[in-house]
């Protein structure tokens, strides 16, 4: 024995990294017994390997990687002796990683301990077997399986039966094979083999409706007399929990007799008595006893309808509701959902209770209770539930207010009896919890506010009323916002005036501070400044006699860090004070917006609606390329498209308007269409400017050519722009483009002069490992419409740790220039301490244009 | 039953046992063991014993310093599993007498041969505790 490689035992390993402090020792202590464990395994020291095993397992444990050890594994199993045996497939199903290589290696191994004399090893393999098995061991191992369904020994049979479980769940075609010997099972007494037949079985249903109408005729009664059996059997001392003899089984049993029973009117007569039984027979002071309950309810509310037992399962959870025991809440909450499609009306008894739950001091329950109030919302009880959840929203902890403020959103929305009832309950809730409501919700809130035209007034005025009191709720402050460059004469005059309001009084100078404050609020993002410009120049043309100091506060921010502040006031300024004469025409009220065409876009941008308004991603210009058909929705379209594709048709209404092109390296230098000149005959409301609001980094180029004066005095600052280079060889950022934790491939780009369509691709490698990579190749692939040449690479050896690199030439020839950019996949392989290693991946990151 | 993993963890934290029935990269177990853990051993007493995380739900029980945390499917019978946590503690103390946290550290190989004869697959296999046990005796016996 090589007393060097032996090492630490395993006690004192895990003495030694229970004693580290931080979490850096720990590490080291256990870099340092890998690298024992890797020298032992190298020397294939076979007297430690059960205990190396054993200390990976408790490195692995730990969330340190062991991959390394999975072949001692293997070599542990092939071993005669039963204990390097057990350690050896335990070590296995631990510390496997799905490799395939390893699975296929050890088929062989299990196929000859499945037929092994000594039971207890055959029970290893199949509980290995059970655990990890795919879909290729499945095929080959399948006969072993069914064979020992019939074993003499029950604890063989149970263990085969949960294989094969396994085994159809991955070649659900082996299903039918597994009927016969399943039905044999359901007879036995053993509990085990029992309770594991009766999974195999449940398992066997779901895949195969065969299956399901053979054990519905044939094992039906059987299995009910099991039920049966077992609910009356006298104490027995091995099985019993809490005065009940296996409540597990009793589960299992349940949930196979909801198989049967679903959809089929016989097979759910047929259980109708012992379910009864055992929904009033069964001891609710255990939690056993409710385990069982809970489940016959389950069942119950499966199974086709029976009148009498439904009001029976419908009475235990109520019981359950009310009981004091959170776990027993909780899980009549759920069922309580389960139960609602059956009978609503029962469910809505408990209404006032489910309510409470909402505000109940667990997450857990709160949860299950507000999805379960959420279905329980109709056109009768909106009002009051809702009434119930936003006076809850006030004084719920923050991080139940998302959830809450979602599901009231959405009650809102779907059952808002009439208008004012809609946009009061959505301002109470902006102002609760602006910061938590979803874009789309505030834009509908809008198109619906735009809607109503008779409730203008007074939603204006409920806004700055609800303003002054929460002026930190970002959503609510953009509505307000809104409403304000809107409506703001509406405010200060008190027109539309409902009974049910008293009158304010807002003075013009009023309404700019308000706004103006939100400008000016630290707390406030980027969208919602940039909102409150554009009510500020609305605002300039409805109040004449405050458009002086509204000029003073657009003046103020030219100086913005913020490009896109800077960039609308710049705008805005031009506009108050050189277009005294378009102003009015272009921030006019703004025409209806269109529920319907709103509403379809909610509907398809949906999923893919990732918020981008907290400023944090900024996408290219969201909506401003849209055609003028569309301005109004432009509006609402702050940041829901994710990639619009940048039009660059000459014709768009508001690149005349602003005079610059925004799409990104589309047009060359020397625009040739000039802008026909947008703002004389073409007058848009400003909404169309809206859409600018997200994108802050609109790529704006100003045209010196052929740009008519008077548009460029708009953008005031920007005309000095010296027109982009000329074409001299343009020069292309060069990419990474692979990196792996041990390889990195870097391109660079050239262009040889008069021919567009070749590029010189230089391609750079580096080894970020620690070894050196022997016989280095890189090959590539390109789709048809590119040409690849491959030049010779500078050497075959990359050596280690960025210590110099390998480069290579590429020639690419793209007959589709211009129209598309270029791709490529490409592999690589390398020798590293002799072993092959391969590197694959797909190259997108081309510059365009190339 | 679906089962999808067990884990034993302390007072801390710190995982002491983890058994998964699906397949996790090492970087997924790290990040939900650290997460459900964080989630579960912040609740009070008289909160329920279920968590719903991601897709699945978990059970998790109290032992002294030792919790008990399973993982499970959303459709699976909360009340069961949290009598079976009951039954694999009862199980580990008749073998152990009375189990601790270093019981199960120093004998972690045992804890599982115990864990492979209650559960496989993500289903149980047997609930008798002298059936579960007598292999594991036996084996101690020969060696």
């Amino acid at each position: 024995m090589n007393p060097f490689s032996s090492g630490t035992r395993l006690r004192d390993m895990i003495r030694a990294i229970r004693a580290c402090k931080t979490a850096a020792e720990e590490r080291a202590v256990v870099r340092k017994e890998c690298a024992a464990i890797r020298a032992a395994i190298n020397d294939n020291d076979q007297d430690y390997r059960h205990r190396n095993l054993a200390k990976l397992m408790f490195i692995h444990m730990l969330g340190y990687p062991t991959h390394f050890g999975q072949m001692e594994c293997l070599k542990s199993i092939a071993s005669a002796g039963f204990p390097e045996k057990r350690i050896g497939y335990l070590g296995l199903m631990l510390l496997l990683d799905e490799r395939q290589e390893v699975l296929m290696l050890v088929t062989n191994s299990l196929k000859q301990d499945l037929n092994h004399t000594n039971q207890y090893i055959v029970g290893l393999a199949l509980c290995a077997l059970g655990n990890i098995c795919s879909a290729e061991m499945a095929r080959d191992l399948a006969p072993e399986v069914e064979r020992l369904l019939q074993f003499r020994d029950p604890n063989i049979r149970k263990k085969a039966a949960l294989c094969s479980v396994r085994i159809i769940k991955k070649v659900p075609d082996l299903a039918e094979n597994f009927i016969n010997p399943t039905a044999a099972l359901l007879k036995e007494k053993h509990h085990g083999v029992l309770i594991t037949g009766i999974q195999l079985c449940t398992d066997l249903c779901k895949v195969s409706t065969e299956a399901l109408e053979f054990f519905r005729k044939r094992c039906l009664e059987g299995l009910v007399k099991t039920l049966r059996d077992i609910v009356n059997s006298p104490y027995a001392p091995e099985y019993d929990i809490a005065g009940i003899t296996d409540p597990f089984l009793h589960i299992r049993l349940l949930r196979l007799l909801r198989v049967l029973g679903h959809g089929d009117s016989d097979a759910s007569d047929c259980m109708n008595d012992i379910l009864a039984q055992v929904a009033t027979k069964t001891e609710s002071n255990k939690n056993a006893g409710n385990a069982i309950l809970y489940e016959c309810v389950e069942t119950i509310m499966s199974i086709e309808d029976n009148g009498g037992l439904r009001v029976l399962a419908i009475n235990i959870l109520g019981r359950f509701l009310s009981n004091r025991d959170n776990n027993i809440r909780y899980v009549a909450l759920n069922m309580l959902m389960k139960a609602i499609t059956v009978d609503a009306q029962a469910v809505q008894r408990h209404r006032a209770t489910i309510l409470e739950c909402v505000k109940d001091s667990d997450a857990s329950i709160r949860k299950r209770a507000l999805e379960l109030v959420y279905l329980l919302v109709n056109e009768n009880n909106v009002k009051p539930l809702t009434k119930e959840l936003t006076e809850y929203l006030e004084v719920s902890d923050q991080e139940f207010k998302e959830d809450l403020t979602a599901k009231i959103c959405s009650i809102v929305e779907k059952f808002s009896p009439e208008k004012i009832w809609y946009i009061d309950q959505m301002l109470k809730v902006l102002s609760e919890a602006g910061n938590f409501v979803k874009d789309e919700v505030w834009h509908a809130l809008v198109v619906v506010i735009s809607n109503a035209s008779d409730l203008h007034g007074y939603t204006v005025r409920a806004l700055y009323r609800a303003l002054q009191a929460s002026a930190e709720q970002e959503s609510l402050v953009r509505v307000a916002v809104w409403c304000i460059g809107e409506y703001g004469d509406m405010l200060v005059n008190n027109v539309g005036m409902l009974n049910i309001e008293e009158p304010i009084t807002v003075t013009e100078s009023d309404a700019v501070d308000v706004v103006e404050t939100a400008i000016k609020s630290h707390s406030l993002d980027l969208t919602t400044k940039a909102m409150a410009m554009i009510a500020l120049l609305k605002l300039s043309s409805r109040f004449p006699s405050c458009s002086e100091s509204i000029k003073d506060i657009v003046v103020h921010h030219k100086g913005s860090l913020v490009l896109e502040l800077q960039q609308r006031s710049i705008e805005f300024n031009s506009i108050i004070a050189k277009h005294q004469n378009i102003r009015s025409a272009l921030v006019e009220r703004m025409p209806v917006l269109d529920e319907a065409t709103f509403s379809g876009r909610r509907a398809g941008s949906l999923p893919a609606n990732v918020s981008s308004s907290s400023g944090g991603s900024l996408n290219l210009p969201n909506g401003v390329a849209k055609p003028a058909a569309a301005p109004l929705v432009d509006l609402l379209d702050l940041s829901s498209d994710d990639a619009p594709a940048p039009s660059s048709s000459g014709g768009d209404f508001l690149q005349d308007l602003l005079g610059v092109d925004l799409s990104p390296a589309s047009v060359p230098s020397g625009m040739s269409q000039a802008p026909k000149a947008g703002t004389d005959n073409n007058i848009i409301p400003i909404a169309t400017l809206d859409g600018l609001s997200s994108p802050p980094s609109v790529p704006v180029r100003t045209t010196s050519a052929g740009g008519a004066a008077s548009m460029v005095d708009l953008l005031d600052g920007f005309v000095s722009n010296s027109p982009k280079p000329e074409d001299n060889g343009p020069a292309y950022p060069s990419v990474v483009a692979f990196e792996s934790s041990s390889l990195r491939l870097t391109f660079n780009f050239s262009k040889p002069p008069g021919t567009p369509q070749t590029t010189l691709v230089e391609a750079t490698f580096t080894n970020l490992s620690p070894n050196v990579y022997t016989d280095f190749i890189f090959q590539a692939a390109v789709p048809k419409f590119l040409q690849l040449h491959l030049d010779p690479a500078s050497s075959n050896t990359l050596p280690a740790s960025g210590n110099g690199s390998v480069t290579q030439t590429l020639r690419v020839i793209n007959s589709q220039h211009g129209k598309k950019a270029l791709v490529m996949r490409m592999r690589i392989a390398y020798k590293v301490n002799n072993k092959d290693v391969l590197e694959e991946g797909q190259i997108n990151n081309f510059p365009r244009d190339l | 039953m679906g089962i999808r993993f067990i884990l034993m963890v302390n007072k801390q934290g710190q995982t002491r046992l983890a058994q998964y029935y699906e397949w996790l990269t090492l970087e997924e177990r790290r990040a939900l063991e650290g997460e459900i853990v964080r989630k579960c051993l912040a609740r009070t007493e008289q909160q329920c014993s279920f968590v719903e995380h991601r897709n699945y739900k978990i059970v998790y029980r109290r032992y002294a310093s030792l919790f008990f945390l399973v993982g499970v499917d959303n459709d699976e019978n909360e009340l069961a599993i949290l009598e079976f946590i009951h039954l694999l503690v009862e199980t580990m103390d008749r073998h152990f007498g009375n189990v601790c946290e270093l019981d199960i550290m120093f004998h972690l190989e045992k804890a599982h041969f115990m864990l492979e004869e209650m559960v496989m697959n993500g289903c149980i296999v047997e609930t008798s505790k002298s059936n579960i046990l007598s292999p594991i005796q036996l084996m101690d016996k020969t060696s």
